[in-house]
């Protein structure tokens, strides 16, 4: 087990420092630099000014050399000028020039200063985690139970009603990514002027303006079942539809399995032979699933964290990709990698541990 | 229908007149039609047939496990004077485990991978007896050693994935008999696993049955296993039963055209290829929406009667003098049983000729790295060890064993589908161990070619049949356009006897046995001087083996080809082959002419397998030995002798030289090989397996 | 001045406009019932009625795009009149000769008509995804089989390329790669270059592997493929197409890359895994044993027997890139603005969904409903194709 472990780990450290490679020189390219150059110094910038700009604030030399310093694996640069005040990496915002550490990359938790927000990165990074934490914990506590229920129920007896209906549902919140369910969750539940609002107000069962609220924002202070269940439920839509497929789909194979069978000649009562000989073997694949849907999440906590004005990390990566926040795009990026490499760990270990049929060296 | 109270000597189980119908969206499809039977108390009933005659059919309809589709749509099943056919669910699921249990063919498959053994038995009597943990778990614990499997408390907390295949059956039987039940439905029990371990089980069934007063319904496609195990038995064919009778009179004094030519299609140890050769079943079995007029087995009889056979439906006749003894033909009365075959075609034997292909000390070693993620330690198989043979052109060579001996790794290297490790193979003077089949010429690769075991698997699934042997044709460089390699596909139809007008099928719309047909052309498109036939009739029914059998043979013989048989069954290897080699753990134990091979002096595994092997006729006496315990792995045999933890001789050899050194190889009489410690006074004082009666 | 139209009048103005689609429809549906039995799996699919349901679906979109010019009402990109975000049904006021009368289904905040945008919306789609999604397939069968069937270091290293692509959040590779910044620095062509020579490689191996043994045979086949797919590889690559008639503007190549380059690993692991069941059939030793290419045995002894679940996969993978490409323009990346494409259309509504929701509902709805099509087509399709 450890050998696996120390193996699986290290290919993913170096997944990590790929991936991360690839989004430094994405977010590093020349046309991203000049724009920072003249967002931070001036519109009206020459070329040449522009050019010096970007090699006098460490955006010179050599793209890897740039990586391993924002890692932290090189020493940051330093520049003294004509005046003899000298600039660097690790001198302007963190101290002073004189005792100014060597190293300052993430790995000495030196994320760098977001150029939007004014603010150093790792505070950024770790408001708008706790505020998306919350939306995911929503979201998990809402899709995990619903999709796996819908999932045996349906595939528990392939074919009979209840695995028409269920399926039809769940093919159709497939075909609704969040954009779609948002959009109309929103017209539905939080319109004024159609959906359910103007009815219930019409019937006097309504006193507010509409049921939900339109955005998400007052849910940063304080989390309500009117400001949070339409963006929990429009990212759990979609999941729903795709765990709850996986769901039957493994379901109905193990449905038809000799050992199933046995079971029921053996006398065992339907719900038992269900929940005591089918779930477990049923469950391995949906497991893996859930946890390689967070790529997927993140999408969907994008999408309805923009759609529903939720300052969390999702709001956060398109303010920094829309305002060419560099820093903060590669902390973001840096989180959402590790997120899915680790999800994807996660992933793995629990197949070991849920299939007894794969015996560790 | 009322149910009547039952007592002990009253039948355990009587199906009248049961029809089963399953139920697609284009028609209904007939599975079984008007089948009775009667099993006593204490009786084992054997149900035998080809595949697709309804023998599964009739055990799912009395356990009342149809699926969605399927319907009994007449007639009564009664278990213990019960009616079973109007039963809820839930009396149904009260029966189900505690009064009938049933046993299938791939054990692994019955086991729930995810539950401990022991889980998996106590949950049968925590059901039906309401019994507590402990007890049921104590009684588990009992049946496990009842069925004689080592170590119970260890085998009670394993997962099913930790046991071998014969473990594993061991341990459904033991889930069956948790609650004694009055009646065991055992489905091909044995058909998933290794002749040797097949005996064992078989033993087991017989003995439990005995010890338990168990009534038995056993479903097998083999003749020998059924006059193994059973007392009583009813021939099936295409959804009817067509002769029931108790065992010894079906098979000595057999009253239907069905069952006689089932008997003379097999292999019997009196038959010899070219004074005695098998007959085949013409014809095909009819398919369920195809069945004639009549009597279902009329196309295909030798004594069919226009008129009178293809009329109305015939309906099973007793026959008066035996014991309950019934026949579905309705000129039983008529036909002389017991003349001889009419068209017996004695064929000349094919001349032995020069060597083509000669193996010297060929090895082959695999490294694999044990565990599942790559981790672990590499470890080395040995999958053949220092082979030396010949073999000579006309020839037929048999490569008998059974899994993991490397039987088919042989094949692969000789294919040059893999190269050896060391040693030499020379193919027409040509070296060609090292020599992957890239780099062998074209003449190389089409003078060697194979037919492989699944029909179902050996043609592409989406290409044309004759545009499959075109193919084969363009690639071995055979005729100059395409207008000549049609042609020449058409001749290849016609040596495998099958229609022309089958070119232009696609695989799904043809037999097995068509299928396989279409593999031998395939084979012979470059006019191959050596043919590797891995298992080539193994998967098919047996009346349709002997025609895919004779075949071979036939082609053989016209051609002068050197046919390498790798086969498990001893039967068929007995019938067609000049030599045998016998193979364990990937040594060659034993080889010699077929003569040599199945009379004493045996080596001792070949001793066992000859035992092991069920054989379908009365007249045979037959030594029982059965061997103890599983066959290692081949990642990790035992030191000394590979079969030293299964011998039954062991102790003849002093000094426990078996444990430490590896038998050399030892020339008997004549070309007779043998790879053993035993001295030869003990080879000499071995007596005979088989016997026929009277001899 | 006339009054607004009910909903009744608007759904049978509705109905009027998509009459050549009901026409097509209609005739598709009577002739593949008619000769049902003649027409193989695509013959199957009338037995489900989920996939009937998914295949109209699906067909009354492709219609849709094919006769769009015949069924939209306004210029979809024109602006009408003076009011913004008319509602459902809304006559349209103050235009000298108004090409239609009402706004059917509304119009946005430039008042510009709803209805028409939608149904030129499919038109965009559907050049792209089907397009997008057999690029991406095209790479994933040339990648997955050699990694399937030979395993080894190959396997490893493409596996793990393949997982790479994976790790990464869509969302933020179409924010790092769908950019204005990055078109100038090239790397949308270098991808296309790379990701667009594949379906070249694959018709050539496919007929090589095939035609070896009649040399004349294959020169001939090989070399006209070369020279179209060269022609065509030009132009959507480089856009140096000499006759001018294969192009991709820049735009739209950076989003077809993308969309290519996130879908391909995917595929990839599909392929790879079949070809890892199929690879130890009989047939394929039986190939191996005839001595013919690996290649051979890949494209045409493996491939062709997994075309099933590929096939499903496909349709599955048209839907899921239709998602993409509404996430795409959701997000106001890469596509122009006043595109009439779904997505952009949806992020352009949001901004009034709470007061005027008809803008972005509209092209929402449109969306799923070809998703929908889709899933229920992959749907019928695999049942079908299990059964028998």
């Amino acid at each position: 087990m450890l050998k696996f472990l120390i193996r699986r780990i290290s290919v993913m450290i170096f997944t990590a420092l790929v991936l991360t490679f690839v989004v430094f020189f994405l977010t590093n390219l020349p046309p991203n630099l000049e724009k920072l150059a003249r967002s931070e110094g001036s519109v009206r910038m020459t070329d040449d000014a522009v050019a010096s700009w970007i090699v006098e604030n460490g955006h010179g030399g050599p793209l890897l050399g740039r990586y391993a310093e924002w890692l932290g694996l090189a020493p940051g640069w330093t520049l003294t000028d004509e005046k003899g005040v000298t600039r660097g990496r690790c001198i302007d915002v963190y101290a002073e020039a004189g005792s100014a550490p060597t190293f300052c990359g993430i790995l000495q938790g030196n994320w760098g200063i977001s150029t939007f927000a004014k603010e150093p990165v790792g505070d950024v990074l770790g408001r708008s985690l706790g505020a998306t934490g919350w939306l995911m914990f929503w979201v998990m506590m809402v899709m995990v139970p619903a999709s796996l229920v819908i999932g045996i129920l349906s595939g528990m007896r392939e074919g009979a009603r209840t695995d028409r209906v269920l399926s039809v549902f769940s093919i159709a919140s497939t075909a609704t990514p969040e954009y779609v369910s948002g959009v109309i969750l929103l017209a539905v539940f939080a319109s004024v002027n159609a959906g359910l609002s103007p009815l219930l107000r019409d019937w006097g069962l309504l006193s507010d303006r509409t049921l939900f609220y339109g955005t998400a924002t007052s849910a940063m202070d304080k989390i309500t079942f009117w400001n949070f269940a339409l963006p929990v439920m429009t990212i759990a839509l979609y999941g729903i539809g795709y765990i709850s497929r996986m769901t039957r789909a493994s379901m109905t194979e193990v449905m038809t399995q000799q050992y199933i069978r046995t079971a029921r000649l053996k006398g065992v009562r339907f719900r038992d032979v269900v929940l005591r000989h089918a779930l477990r073997n049923a469950l391995i694949a949906p497991f893996t699933v859930i946890m390689l849907q967070f790529p997927w999440l993140l999408n969907g906590v994008v999408i309805t964290e923009l759609l529903f004005n939720y300052k969390g990390f999702g709001w956060t990566l398109v303010q920094a990709a829309g305002n060419n926040d560099i820093d903060l795009l590669l902390g973001c990026s840096v989180v959402a990698v590790l997120v899915v490499l680790i999800t994807q760990l996660i992933s793995d270990i629990g197949y070991v541990f849920l299939n007894p049929r794969i015996r560790l060296a | 229908m009322t149910d009547t109270p039952w007592d002990p000597s009253m039948p355990i189980l009587e199906i009248d007149q049961l029809s089963i119908s399953f139920f697609t969206r284009m028609r209904e499809i007939p599975a079984v039609m008007d089948f009775s039977c009667k099993v006593m108390p204490g009786e084992a009933m054997g149900l035998v047939g080809e595949s697709g005659c309804g023998k599964s059919t009739v055990a799912l309809g009395v356990m009342r496990d149809l699926g969605k589709n399927g319907r009994i749509t007449g007639g009564s099943i009664r278990f213990k004077g019960r009616e079973l056919t109007t039963m809820t669910e839930e009396q149904l699921r009260q029966l189900r485990g505690s009064e009938i249990a049933m046993i299938y063919q791939e054990p692994m498959a019955s086991l729930n991978p995810a539950m401990k053994i022991g889980a998996q038995l106590i949950e049968v009597p925590m059901i039906h007896q309401g019994m507590g943990r402990a007890e049921a778990m104590a009684l588990a614990r009992q049946i496990v050693e009842d069925v004689r499997l080592p170590d119970p408390d260890r085998i009670l907390q394993a997962f099913p994935h930790q046991l071998s295949g014969g473990q594993q059956q061991r341990i459904v039987i033991a889930m069956a008999l948790m609650s004694k039940p009055a009646l065991l439905i055992l489905d091909e029990p044995t058909t998933a696993l290794d002749v040797t371990v097949e005996a064992g089980i078989v033993d087991l069934v017989k003995d439990l049955g005995r010890k338990y007063g168990t009534s038995m319904l056993f479903i097998s496609h083999n003749l020998g296993l059924i006059l193994d195990v059973c007392d009583r038995l009813c021939v099936m064919y295409s959804g009817e039963a067509v002769e029931t009778g108790n065992v010894a009179q079906v098979f000595d004094k057999m009253r239907h055209p069905y069952t006689q030519a089932l008997f003379r299609s097999i292999p019997l140890p009196t038959a010899h290829k070219t004074s005695r050769p098998l007959v085949a079943i013409p014809g095909n079995f009819p398919l369920p929406h195809e069945r004639p007029n009549g009597c279902n087995f009329g196309p295909r009889c030798d004594y069919f009667a226009e008129g009178r056979c293809d009329q109305a439906d015939v309906r099973m006749s007793a026959l008066p003098e035996d014991d309950r003894h019934a026949s579905r033909c309705l000129r039983w009365s008529e036909i002389d049983w017991d003349a001889p075959l009419a068209k017996v075609v004695t064929k000349e034997k094919a001349a032995i000729g020069e060597v083509v292909l000669k193996m010297e000390d060929l090895k082959k070693y695999y490294s694999v790295s044990s565990g599942s993620f790559g981790g672990g330690d590499e470890k080395v198989v040995k999958a053949n060890e220092t082979l030396t043979f010949e073999a000579r052109a006309g020839e037929t060579l048999a490569i008998v064993g059974e899994s993991g001996c490397g039987k088919s790794t042989f094949a692969k290297v000789l294919m040059g589908l893999e190269t050896a490790t060391s040693g030499s193979i020379r193919l027409f003077d040509e070296n060609v161990q090292s020599t992957p089949i890239q780099q062998r010429n074209t003449d190389t690769v089409s003078s060697v070619q194979m037919v492989f075991q699944n029909p179902f698997d050996t043609l592409n699934p989406s290409m044309t049949v004759g545009r499959q042997i075109i193919r084969a044709l363009e690639i071995f460089k055979q005729g100059s356009s395409d207008a000549e390699r049609h042609a020449r596909m058409l001749e290849l139809m016609d040596l495998v006897k099958l229609p022309r007008a089958f070119a232009d099928r696609m695989p799904r719309q043809l037999s097995g046995g068509q299928k396989q047909r279409v593999g031998i052309a395939r084979a012979f498109a470059g006019g191959a001087k050596v043919v590797v036939a891995d298992e080539p009739v193994s998967a098919l029914d047996v009346s349709v083996q002997a025609a895919v059998t004779d075949l071979l043979m036939d082609i053989q013989r016209e051609n002068g080809t050197t046919l390498l048989f790798i086969s498990h069954d001893l039967s068929i290897v007995r019938y067609l082959s000049d030599r045998v080699m016998v193979m364990y753990l990937g040594h060659v134990v034993e080889m010699g002419t077929t003569d040599q091979v199945f009379q004493p002096p045996y080596h001792p595994y070949t001793e066992a397998l000859l035992s092991a092997v069920p054989i379908a006729d009365t007249r045979v006496i037959r030594k029982r030995i059965v061997l103890e315990g599983d066959i290692p792995s081949a990642m990790n045999p035992p030191p000394g002798c590979p079969f030293q933890t299964r011998c039954r001789w062991k102790d003849q050899v002093p000094n426990g030289l078996c444990d430490r050194e590896m038998p050399p190889v030892r020339q008997l009489q004549g070309a007779h090989q043998i790879k053993c410690h035993l001295s030869d006074e003990i080879l000499a004082g071995m007596e005979p397996v088989i016997k026929l009666a009277g001899e | 001045m006339q009054d607004a139209l009910s909903w009744g009048g608007i759904i049978l103005r509705i109905l009027q406009q998509f009459l050549p689609v009901w026409i097509a429809l209609i005739a598709t549906f009577a002739l593949s019932l008619r000769f049902k039995r003649h027409l193989g799996l695509f013959g199957k699919l009338f037995d489900s009625p989920v996939g009937m349901i998914g295949l109209a679906l699906v067909l009354f979109w492709v219609f849709t795009a094919l006769f769009a010019n015949m069924i939209i009402t306004m210029d979809p990109i024109g602006q009408f009149g003076r009011t913004k975000n008319p509602l459902p049904g809304l006559p349209l006021t103050g235009v000298e000769n108004p090409p239609y009368p009402y706004f059917l289904l509304g119009g946005d905040h430039l008042a510009r008509d709803v209805f028409s945008r939608m149904v030129m919306g499919a038109r965009e789609v559907l050049k792209i995804a089907p397009f997008a999604t057999a690029f991406a397939f095209m790479v994933g069968v040339t990648l997955g089989l050699p990694a399937g069937y030979f395993g080894g270091k190959l396997d490893t290293a493409l596996s793990f390329l393949a997982n790479l692509v994976l790790a990464f959040p869509v969302i933020l590779l179409f924010y790092l790669l769908v950019t204005p910044e990055i078109r100038d620095t090239g790397i949308p062509v270098y991808l296309a270059a790379v990701l667009f020579i594949f379906p070249v490689i694959f018709t050539c191996t496919v007929l090589n592997s095939r035609f070896h043994t009649d040399p004349p045979k294959r020169n001939l086949m090989i070399g006209v493929t070369l020279v179209i797919g060269l022609w065509a590889y030009s132009g959507l690559a480089f856009n140096l197409d000499p006759l001018g008639i294969w192009s991709m503007g820049p735009n739209l190549l950076n989003v077809f890359v993308s969309v290519v380059f996130v879908n391909a690993p995917t595929v990839f692991r599909i392929v790879r895994g079949l070809v890892l069941d199929i690879k130890a059939r009989d047939y394929v030793a039986a190939g191996q044993t005839r001595g013919e290419s690996a290649w051979y045995i890949m494209l045409w002894e493996i491939l062709p027997n997994a075309r099933g679940p590929l096939i499903v996969d496909f349709c599955l993978r048209i839907g899921y890139t239709t998602i993409l490409l509404g996430t795409l323009g959701f997000f106001g990346l890469g596509v122009t603005p006043e595109s009439p494409d779904w997505g952009s259309t949806i992020n352009a509504g949001r901004k009034l969904l709470l007061l005027y929701p008809h803008a972005a509902i509209v092209p929402a709805l449109a969306l799923m409903s070809l998703v929908l099509g889709l899933n229920l087509l992959a749907d019928g399709l695999r049942e079908e194709s299990l059964k028998d």
